[in-house]
């Protein structure tokens, strides 16, 4: 057993956290500046927090990920980081020539209280920034939120330094995707455009952060949302933002300054939050969803009343972050599946209160914990088996020792490929859930039937 | 791109081995190159990188240029360095599988260092100790940096007792534990008197020294202290043995394992692979130390010999000659014509049947060009394997080495200490009245080195390779683009941060921290696997389809295909 010490007797835990299911908040934001066009994002602190960050995002999506780091000694953090940040900034645009560079800060610098904003002044000051370049900073201490509130504060970054209402309309949308894989940012795109909306984007990984092979490396690839899409978001007709945790305050922000009207969804997974969005899409902008669509949330739901005598009533854990949970739990509730056991490492009561109501209906009392942890998770499967395992690639050492069928789904995945290419969002995304969760309990079928009761056809 | 070509004799075109190289790198000057490399920096920068880049000179004496290493990064450079935390917590500690690691700090640090090194281990039973699969983290949150985290951790040490019942718990600070000041090492005594078990602390801040060498530096000298010599029982075995400095990556240990057994060579203890509590407490009792990775562990090899009296060597295991080499070192110097025999057998039944491949292998490699910029060790041993099928190292240098891992350790007295390796603890080691054992005399020492087997010796990398190649310390992610462009090389060898970015230039990349996958690349059959990797790696066919057939052709023609 590979959590061989991991038992069924759970005794509560005050200062512990044990396999965590959550990150810290600086790779969020290195993640959400990587989907700027043309930014380099850069960590203002340790010279490890740069390194483990990009290691995490290369690992997860195989693709190049740049960013700088302030690189603190021991002088640096008795005497402050000023000087090492505006050397940084000479430096990134002498050699790496970015449009942008998209500082957030770590533990070690917000603990010794560095100003980053007055650094960056100074920085322009001094002439390290060149004319029309641009310099943006959020505040991401480690020790506060996760990995998500990282995004979430750089997302809002973008807007507090680029968001301007020049009083002419431009007749677009912000869509805030949330903290969703690059594919996912496409999908949402494309099913905005299908409307005839034309969205503003942001952050939008897609093309970074899933780039093709063409034997030409570019450290700033095609993707991502442009300083002018970022500027004019302030002229848009409204705000539409994905995921309350990840995109709420950025949209409120637009809203609060310049009166963009925001409106906050869930992250469009499954039917049902599909469909909220793309009639709040539909009511905001004034248009009819076009057949496409509907003919794609008919196909979703062709194959859930198809297949449903395969997941109705199997029991699932879930460990993942709370936009994406809320939306997932919804999705399988929906369609008669029993999530029993549901587990994310970011704080947060709103997050177990919207577990509660979304499973308040069934005739069982769900596990749900925000702030817990994976350890917690498995202790919960080990008292209450599950016929499904839905979480990033820690899952597979509970999914092996327990013999469960297992979904990666989250972050990070470490060990499988897909989730950069094939979006989980809208309802193509939702009939790729419903492919892996059907896989792994067919497979687990298959793999456990007596030879008579084999099946060709199922 | 504006490569200065050079006149130069035809004889420089050709490796040590014989094999021919590409024309196209006796066109390459590196003076030139360093200087194009040099170029678009600002001039405090290129001040300081050009003491880190240097074309390899070896004069008659053998003596080679000095090289500035283990100093600080120039901030926004683009950096493949870690941190203190990293070296200690990740690479020392982490491969140790009964030792309960808790990290104090945000959740981060924790949770990048969670089974991301390919470290294997193998517990002897299921009933062992296993704690690798497990992050242990005390999650700070913004009210422990404001009132302090001590209590927090001592309630985390309790319950990670609670849950694991170890032997030892260890305990790492993270950046901001040391800047509000938080004692993990009060802490650790108290509950180490408390719960009656083995624990204690590293001070291994993430912003500690200049890289992760740091760290391993800080966790060594906290297993020295804290764990070596509290088990005196000693093992039954005719050659006992250290191995230091070896992590079992891809199962590399495993292999040394497999190869040492079958000649008779027991291991006390290996620091840090596969390794127990227990190995770490017994490993005085070995009568040699063999250092594998000078750079993560020279110094503890000093210590055991000033404390307890075991001399050390370094060996290397990875290429199938150096692991001959190295085995017949270790019986060199135990003396003793059973073990001699022994190991000249293991040879022998091993070596005809990596021949076979190397030689096939060699085929398509030869002449094909390698860089490597990776470790402490890493990029001078990896030229070994390349070397054995034909191919050359244009190009290396470290991560996070030291100068003595350059220039070797004859450097070790002229070494400056600055404001940034002040701060990392040097332990002042004296002899163990009681648990000294001098393994051998100073006239048996003295016989064995007219032998050729050189004590507490590391000749570094640079008098090893040729003259011309360019050695870069600490590279940047412009250098490395500039050098992809300037020398074309076959194969990359770097981290799992450069990785892409070199295959994006449609050159094959190897990670030579981790291995991406596979391994072992160490002992003999680490060097069949190696050999075959790098064929696959340089000679596939999925690296010539970068262009689509309209981009090489674009031209429309007026023909239609049923025409």
């Amino acid at each position: 057993m590979l959590l061989r010490h991991t038992n069924k007797d759970i005794k509560e835990r005050k200062a512990l956290n044990v396999n965590p299911a959550k990150t810290c908040q600086p790779i969020g934001a290195m993640y959400a500046s990587l989907g700027i066009h043309g930014c380099l994002p850069h960590s203002h602190g340790s010279q490890g927090c740069c390194a483990y960050h990009r290691s995490a995002l290369t690992r997860h999506y195989r693709e190049p990920v740049m960013a700088a780091t302030s690189s603190f000694t021991e002088g640096s953090s008795v005497f402050g980081g000023q000087a090492n940040l505006i050397q940084a900034i000479d430096n990134i645009f002498t050699t790496y020539d970015p449009d942008i560079i998209a500082v957030h800060t770590t533990c070690l610098s917000e603990t010794i209280g560095d100003d980053v904003n007055q650094i960056t002044i100074k920085a322009v000051k001094d002439g390290k920034v060149p004319k029309g370049k641009y310099v943006i900073h959020a505040s991401t201490p480690s020790y506060v939120g996760s990995h998500v509130t990282g995004f979430s504060n750089m997302t809002k970054a973008m807007v507090m330094h680029f968001a301007k209402s020049t009083g002419k309309p431009n007749g677009k949308y912000n869509i805030i995707p949330g903290y969703v894989e690059p594919s996912d940012m496409t999908e949402i795109k494309r099913i905005v455009e299908k409307l005839g909306i034309k969205p503003i984007l942001f952050p939008d990984t897609s093309n970074v952060l899933n780039g093709p092979q063409t034997g030409r490396y570019s450290m700033f690839p095609e993707g991502g949302v442009t300083i002018d899409e970022l500027k004019s978001s302030g002229d848009s007709m409204g705000t539409i933002a994905l995921g309350s945790l990840a995109s709420a305050d950025a949209a409120r922000s637009l809203d609060s300054k310049w009166r963009v009207p925001c409106q906050v969804q869930d992250l469009p997974i499954g039917l049902a939050a599909t469909d909220r969005f793309v009639n709040a899409l539909r009511i905001a902008a004034g248009v009819s969803v076009p057949d496409e669509i509907t003919r794609e949330r008919g196909q979703l739901l062709d194959i859930i009343t198809d297949m449903h005598q395969y997941f109705y009533g199997k029991k699932v854990a879930l460990s993942g972050d709370p936009d994406h949970l809320i939306s997932l739990t919804e999705f399988l509730v929906s369609i008669d599946m029993a999530p029993v056991h549901i587990v994310t490492g970011t704080s947060g009561k709103d997050f177990e209160k919207r577990i509660q109501d979304i499973t308040s209906h069934l005739p069982y009392k769900v596990n749900v914990k925000a702030g817990g942890d994976m350890f917690t998770l498995h202790q919960w499967i080990k008292n209450e088996p599950v016929d499904l395992l839905i979480a990033n690639t820690y899952g597979k050492y509970i999914a092996r020792d327990d013999d469960i069928p297992f979904i990666r789904y989250g972050f990070p995945i470490l060990d499988r490929i897909g989730h950069s290419y094939f979006p989980s969002v809208c309802y193509r995304g939702g009939i790729r859930l419903l492919e892996k969760i059907l896989d792994a309990l067919m497979d687990r079928l298959d793999r456990d039937a007596p030879e008579e009761k084999f099946e060709l056809v199922m | 791109m504006s490569t200065k070509l050079k006149g130069r004799g035809s004889n420089s075109n050709e490796n040590k081995s014989g094999d021919a190289l590409p024309d196209r790198l006796s066109m390459i000057d590196p003076e030139e190159v360093k200087k194009e490399l040099l170029a678009r920096y600002p001039a405090k920068v290129a001040r300081k990188r050009s003491k880190q880049i240097m074309a390899n000179k070896i004069d008659e004496e053998g003596e080679v240029p000095v090289m500035s290493a283990n100093v600080r990064t120039i901030p926004g450079i683009i950096t493949q360095r870690g941190c203190c935390y990293a070296g200690c917590k990740g690479v020392i500690l982490g491969p140790t599988r009964d030792i309960v690691n808790i990290t104090h700090g945000p959740i981060g640090c924790g949770f990048y260092s969670w089974l991301t090194r390919r470290n294997q281990t193998k517990p002897s039973s299921d009933k062992d100790d296993n704690f690798m699969t497990y992050c242990l983290s005390t999650d700070m949150q913004d009210k422990d940096i404001v009132f302090g985290g001590e209590e927090k951790l001592k309630t985390a040490i309790q319950e990670a007792y609670d849950i694991f019942k170890p032997k030892a718990i260890s305990i790492f600070a993270t950046c901001p534990v040391g800047l509000i000041g938080d004692d993990v090492h009060s802490v650790a005594r108290e509950m180490k008197e408390k719960l009656g078990i083995n624990i204690f602390g590293f001070s291994c801040e993430g912003y500690r020294g200049v890289s992760q060498s740091a760290g391993h530096h800080i966790a060594n000298n906290g297993i020295f202290t804290h764990v070596v010599g509290k088990d005196d029982s000693i093992k039954k075995a005719d050659y006992k043995i250290n191995l230091l400095g070896e992590y079992n990556i891809g199962g590399d240990g495993f292999e040394i394992d497999r190869i040492l057994d079958n000649c008779g060579i027991s291991i006390v203890s290996t620091f840090s692979g596969n390794s127990t509590y227990d190995q770490f407490a017994n490993s005085h009792t070995a009568d040699l130390n063999t250092v594998m990775c000078h750079r993560s562990i020279n110094y503890v090899a000093d210590m055991l010999e000033i404390k307890y009296g075991i001399p050390w060597i370094k060996i290397n295991f990875i290429g199938a000659k150096s692991t001959a080499k190295s085995l017949r070192k270790i019986a060199t110097y135990f003396e003793n014509p059973k073990l001699i025999k022994k190991v000249e057998e293991v040879i022998k039944k091993e070596m005809p049947q990596i021949e076979t491949i190397r030689k096939d292998v060699k085929k398509r490699c030869a002449g094909k060009i390698a860089m490597l910029f990776v470790g402490g060790s890493r990029a001078h041993h990896y030229q070994e394997l390349f070397k054995e099928i034909g191919m050359k190292t244009i190009s290396a240098g470290y991560e996070f080495a030291h100068r003595d891992d350059y220039e070797g350790r004859k450097v070790l007295p002229d070494i400056k200490i600055d404001a940034d390796s002040r701060n990392i603890e040097e332990l002042a080691v004296e002899k163990n009245e009681k648990k000294y054992i001098a393994r051998k005399t100073d006239k048996e020492i003295e016989k064995l080195e007219e032998q050729g087997l050189a004590f507490k010796s590391y000749n570094g990398m640079m008098p090893e390779m040729e003259a011309e190649a360019l050695i870069i310390d600490d590279v940047s992610q412009y250098e490395t683009e500039m050098l992809l462009k300037i020398y074309k090389p076959d194969i990359y060898c770097a981290g799992i941060k450069e990785k892409y970015a070199i295959q994006k230039n449609g050159i094959p990349m190897k990670q030579l921290h981790s291995y991406d996958s596979g391994g072992p690349y160490a002992g003999f059959k680490g060097a069949v696997n190696f050999y075959k990797e790098i064929d696959r790696l340089v000679n596939s066919k999925v690296w010539d389809y970068l262009e689509a057939p309209w981009q090489a052709n674009p031209e429309l023609s007026a023909k239609y295909v049923w025409e």
